[in-house]
């Protein structure tokens, strides 16, 4: 499955990413510049993205622990998440994305 | 200040969970070991990150959290008599002729070490800086991230910004000192203990302290000066709130910090050692840990405790180089059973 991620220069890449994997996993095992400090614990904030208005309905919503998170990243718009609380699935393939900004 | 060297075996810069585990290897071997870190308590990201996550994967330990391991090892090290020098960041490491190096932190406290074990996982944790424009010009003049003396507050207009511990906290504290005191917040939830939020809660309904639901963009003032801060409200307005200091509370990051400057091969960030001994390029500095980097390197704890294992049997060499080293197991050898005061 593919996902399409948009970097801070405007690039975009074709990343792949596996069913069940934290979305921030893949971007990261591509290389881009996904700080995920935490490692994927819900406890940084720095694996903040902003899903495309298209697929914003399409993501299992954010729980508790997320949103809690999620206050403590700049900039956030309704389409923000963190990538490590979100994972992969069929009806995913195709997604896009950008990187957005984190402390 | 400090006018007396610290002499000791061995200097270990980072107190996290293979900075510990290091001083009860080289204390096997009779070396005496001081440790310093900055965060004001030891255990590293095992305390910073997760203490209250369960890690699976240490050997004979089926689960436990990242505090009760910190905790235990502090146990199994106490035999040693390590000494502790935290709330300090090591910033100077300097050779004398002799080959002992000499050791300064950022406090003044002064080491002088025969091997120094560099156990600083992915650098120094130093508080998240917000990205806001120019805020660096700010810094240490009317922008803090941690608060040395309240007294510096007093009369002080203060605009706080997070929405943690921390962020709560000061909050709380600050008011009673300062001329104004105002958190901005995205959010009217906190990731702090409920009564902070309560007791905030208050102070905001009878007029002690405002509270805003925006985020800070923009610093206005001169000569590091601060005049005012920018919020833009979650409303959509813009307002300009009056204010002495910015303290901004975002958690912390790891930064590698000094260590770039100590001449030592790095390789991303990393530093480059033999598998044989986990020595650098320098002889006698070994680093272990998240810290190092080498073909096959797993950034686990396990990989820190086997590094520092090594990293002993060549620093014992170095430090004792007319005494022969006996291979021995803690389970028959009265002698080490006598140095962890067991026999
Ligand atoms: C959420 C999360 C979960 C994890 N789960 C596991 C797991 O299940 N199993 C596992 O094996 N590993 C796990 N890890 C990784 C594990 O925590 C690290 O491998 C381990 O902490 C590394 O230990 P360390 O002692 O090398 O460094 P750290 O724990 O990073 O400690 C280094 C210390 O050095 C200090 N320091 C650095 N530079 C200086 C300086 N110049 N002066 C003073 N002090 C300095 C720092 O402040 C820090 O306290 C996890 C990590 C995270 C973030
Ligand atoms: S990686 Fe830290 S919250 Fe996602």
């Amino acid at each position: 499955m593919k996902i399409l991620v948009t970097d801070f220069d405007h690039v975009v890449h074709e990343v792949t990413a596996e069913a069940d994997w934290p979305i921030m996993e893949a971007i990261r095992s591509a290389g881009l510049p996904i700080k995920a400090e935490c490692g994927g614990c819900c406890l940084c904030a720095t694996c903040h993205v902003y899903v495309d208005d298209a697929w914003v309905g399409k993501i299992q919503a954010m729980d508790d622990e997320e949103e809690m998170m999620l206050g403590e990243a700049p900039q956030v718009r309704p389409s923000s998440r963190l990538s490590c609380q979100m994972r992969m699935a069929p009806e995913l393939d195709g997604l896009v994305l950008s990187l957005a900004p984190t402390y | 200040m400090h006018d007396s060297i610290i002499e000791t075996d061995a200097l270990i810069i980072g107190a996290g969970p293979v900075g510990l585990f290091a001083v009860f290897e080289l204390g096997l071997l009779d070396l005496k070991c001081h440790l310093v870190d900055v965060l004001d308590k030891p255990g590293g990201q095992c305390i910073e990150f997760y203490p209250e996550k369960p890690i699976y994967d240490i050997p004979g330990l089926p689960e436990c959290t990242g505090q009760s391991l910190i905790e235990n090892l502090q146990r199994q090290i106490l035999p040693f008599e390590p000494e502790f020098h935290l709330g300090q960041l090591v910033s100077q490491l300097v050779q004398r002729p002799d080959g002992r190096w000499d050791v300064t932190t950022d406090a003044g406290t002064q080491f002088n070490a025969g091997v120094v074990i560099v156990a600083a996982g992915s650098g120094c944790f130093t508080p998240r800086r917000p990205p806001i424009d120019k805020i660096e010009a700010f810094e240490g003049r009317s922008v803090f991230y941690a608060v040395r003396r309240i007294e510096a507050m007093r009369g002080r207009r203060l605009v706080i910004s997070g929405g943690g511990d921390s962020a709560l906290d000061w909050t709380l504290n600050l008011a009673r000192v300062a001329e104004r005191v105002t958190l901005v917040h995205r959010r009217d939830q906190f990731r702090a203990a409920p009564d902070s939020v309560r007791k905030m809660h208050e102070l905001v309904a009878d007029g002690t302290i405002d509270f805003v639901l925006g985020e800070c963009r923009a610093l206005e003032g001169a000569d590091g000066n601060l005049s005012s801060v920018q919020v833009a409200t979650n409303e959509g307005a813009e307002l300009r709130l009056p204010a002495d200091c910015f303290l901004p509370f975002f958690g912390l990051t790891m930064k590698l910090g000094p260590i770039a400057d100590w001449g030592l091969n790095l390789d991303e960030n990393r530093i480059a050692v033999d598998t044989e001994a986990f020595e650098t390029s320098v002889p006698g500095i070994f680093a272990i840990g998240d810290i190092n980097t080498y073909p096959g390197k797993l950034k686990l704890i396990l990989s820190g405790f086997h590094e520092g294992a090594l990293m002993a049997q060549k620093a014992f060499r170095i430090l004792r180089p007319e005494k022969r080293l006996l291979f021995q197991y803690t389970t028959t050898s009265t002698q080490l059973q006598k140095k962890l005061k067991t026999a």
